[in-house]
């Protein structure tokens, strides 16, 4: 029986190929973009979520405030107030996994023909925990590098390839402002940030060693910034109190006078991002979904056109003894058909044309079995809903009249 | 004796329009028993296509009874109309009312369908009755491929696929030459005689509704002649085109 209403549905679609193909297109397009839209959607919210990845979690960042000399306010960061033992103090508070001072500069990188400028930061090992960043290759300077600032150096994956191509780093010594440095070891790439900087475009050496040899400072002893990590993302609001309360009495900050220091709470600010990435993806495939109902609507359109041409075939197929519900079963099927086979071309399209985006933009696409599924679920559903009225219509005709009708 | 096929006890049909309630049938009464050949005359407008339409389940009366094969008609609902039309009844229209997408064995295969009954099976039967119509070879040829009395023939072997108790015909030569009606009423008198199916045709022209047995003249809705055919007077033979 199913069988039979299925050739004869197919019969009737080849009968109107062009209009059946027109109708189809509705589908195939709304079901396209939909999958399109997923998967550019999803792809910026993985991008989003992998450099929050890359960042570290539960991340705090303390940076030297701004100063008022004279009456004259200056920018944040303009004065470093921030020290070693600052950070050092930091690590004794509860809730605080891990700390790190950071002291960046930029410095020009020699290793035989090869040179390369790029960011040099002076920090302590706490820095790979803290911005969870594993070693790719030999091993992290230790404290007593640290004591005793030795020229060692770990380096990001892109000043790795700059400077030695597929040779290997490790033990080999490079020089940074004509002092030599010895290469300790490789971090493991970690991509772009939220920003889109390239994160392995950096050196790690001990923050002593930049402070004293290669850099230098007006306030010996400082740093640029610390960064601080809590043990969970709950102790976040108790760290970040705690850290205010402590530095502000390190720096004998009078009651109601400005810090001296600001605290960012970075994994906010990624949220916040990703809440972004998220609505954007949300909003890409509502306005998607819309050209999907614009379909269905195409879908009930054309089968309310082809019931009233067809009243004469409908009146033929009661006179011979079809009940209401073949005549629902065929007209029914016949829209379910053209949405599901708009449907398969669609998410074809959609896939072929996320890759197209990928390769041609440089886009991040993410096509995942859920947006399919849902596509195909929606796509099956509309042509039910968009069709069972035309059919119903056609069903509920009265014989008599259906044969009478020119 | 068997009970008749067709029982229909004071029918009363009206239409309404915006201008009144028009009666079309009035009163009606006859039975047909199983093997007559009944043929019905009247003018336009005399209620004879109604009364058909209502003797194939395809429209309802206003009032009356119509009792088809001992089962009245008036307490089913419209799935149980289908499966009557279905099985019991085969209908022959005067414009063929073929599909015009499907094939001459498809066309025929038709009524199988909402049967229930697998593809080979039904196109099997289908060629079958095409034999029977004579147009054993034409299965893959399509309505438009075909002259209007074949297209007939094609029409009666859908109708008679089911194997139906009583085949109703209206006007089913109306859009035929002469030769070519001689043709399908020898077919319908084979049917009847051979094959014992009972038949209610309805036609305007003496010569066609000479094949009958026995003649309905219809006027104003009423019955105003039911007898051998051979007993009629001109009057109730005359044409009615």
């Amino acid at each position: 029986m199913i069988t039979a209403m299925l050739s004869e549905a197919w019969m009737a679609m080849w009968a109107n190929r062009l209009r059946t193909i027109l109708t189809m297109l509705g589908m195939v397009i709304g079901v396209g973009a939909v999958i399109l839209m997923l998967a550019v959607g999803q792809g910026a919210q993985q991008q989003v979520q992998a450099s929050i990845a890359s960042m570290g979690s539960n991340l705090f960042i303390i940076l030297s405030g701004s100063t008022t000399s004279g009456g004259v306010r200056m920018g944040g960061g303009a004065t470093p107030t921030l020290t070693v033992t600052d950070a050092q103090s930091l690590e004794e508070l509860p809730s605080v996994a891990a700390v790190a001072p950071s002291s960046p500069g930029v410095a020009q990188l020699v290793y035989g023909p090869n040179n390369w400028s790029t960011q040099i930061i002076g920090t302590t090992p706490s820095y790979l925990q803290v911005r969870d960043w594993p070693l790719s290759a030999g091993s992290v300077f230790t404290d007593s590098d640290i004591r005793s600032a030795t020229r060692v150096a770990l380096l990001g994956q892109t000043v790795a390839q700059n400077l030695f191509g597929d040779e290997s780093p490790i033990d080999k010594t490079i020089r940074i402002k004509n002092s030599p440095y010895l290469v300790l070891g490789v971090l493991a790439g970690k991509g772009q940030s939220l920003d889109g900087r390239d994160q392995d475009d950096t050196v790690l050496v001990p923050v002593t060693t930049a402070q004293n040899k290669l850099f230098g400072t007006q306030f010996a002893g400082t740093v640029r910034f610390i960064m601080a990590q809590a043990d969970s993302a709950d102790a976040m609001p108790r760290v970040e109190k705690s850290i205010n309360e402590l530095l502000r009495q390190r720096h004998r900050i009078r009651d109601g006078a400005d810090s001296d220091f600001s605290i960012r709470n970075l994994t906010a600010m990624a949220n916040t991002a990703a809440e972004t990435a998220k609505v954007m993806s949300l909003m890409l495939g509502a306005i998607a979904s819309i050209s999907l109902l614009v379909g269905g609507i195409g879908i009930m359109n054309i089968m309310l056109v082809s019931v009233t041409e067809r009243t004469r075939e409908i009146g033929i197929r009661m006179a011979i003894g079809a009940r209401g519900k073949d005549i629902l079963l065929q007209f029914l099927l016949e829209a379910i058909i053209i949405s599901v086979i708009g449907c398969l071309i669609g998410v074809l399209l959609g896939v072929g044309g996320a890759y197209g985006v990928q390769a041609a933009a440089g886009m991040a696409v993410e096509v995942t079995v859920n947006s399919i599924v849902t596509a195909f679920a929606v796509a099956a559903a509309v042509g039910i809903f968009f069709g069972w009225y035309p059919a119903r219509k056609a069903s509920m005709l009265r014989p008599i009249d259906a044969l009478r009708f020119q | 004796m068997a009970d008749p096929v067709i029982r229909i006890e004071k029918l009363f049909k009206e239409y309404v329009t915006e201008a009144g309630t028009v009666p079309v049938l009035r009163s009606v009464e006859f039975n047909v028993m199983p093997g007559e050949f009944v043929a019905i005359m009247g003018a336009s407008g005399s209620g004879k296509s109604t009364l058909m339409n209502i003797l194939g389940c395809l429209d309802i009366a206003t009032e009356g009874n119509y009792l088809l094969n001992g089962r009245d008609i008036n307490h089913m609902d419209r799935d149980e109309l289908a499966l009557l039309r279905n099985r019991v009844i085969g209908f022959v229209f005067q414009g063929f009312n073929l599909l015009p997408r499907a094939n001459l064995a498809d066309n025929v295969a038709l009524p199988l369908i909402y049967r229930g009954i697998s593809r080979t099976e039904r196109l099997e039967q289908a060629n079958q009755m095409l034999e029977k119509v004579g147009l054993g070879k034409y299965g893959q040829s399509r309505p438009n491929q075909i002259s209007g009395g074949q297209q007939q023939r094609v029409a009666i072997a859908r109708a008679l696929v089911n194997q139906p108790k009583l085949l109703l015909a209206d006007e089913p030569t109306g859009n035929l030459d002469t030769k070519t009606s001689k043709e399908i009423m020898a077919l319908f008198t084979e049917l009847n005689q051979r094959e014992g199916i009972t038949i209610v045709l309805i036609t305007h022209e003496p010569d066609i509704a000479a094949y009958a047995n026995r003649l309905i003249r219809l006027a104003d809705g009423r019955i105003v002649y039911d007898g051998p055919i051979a007993h009629a007077d001109a009057e109730h033979l005359e044409s009615t085109s």
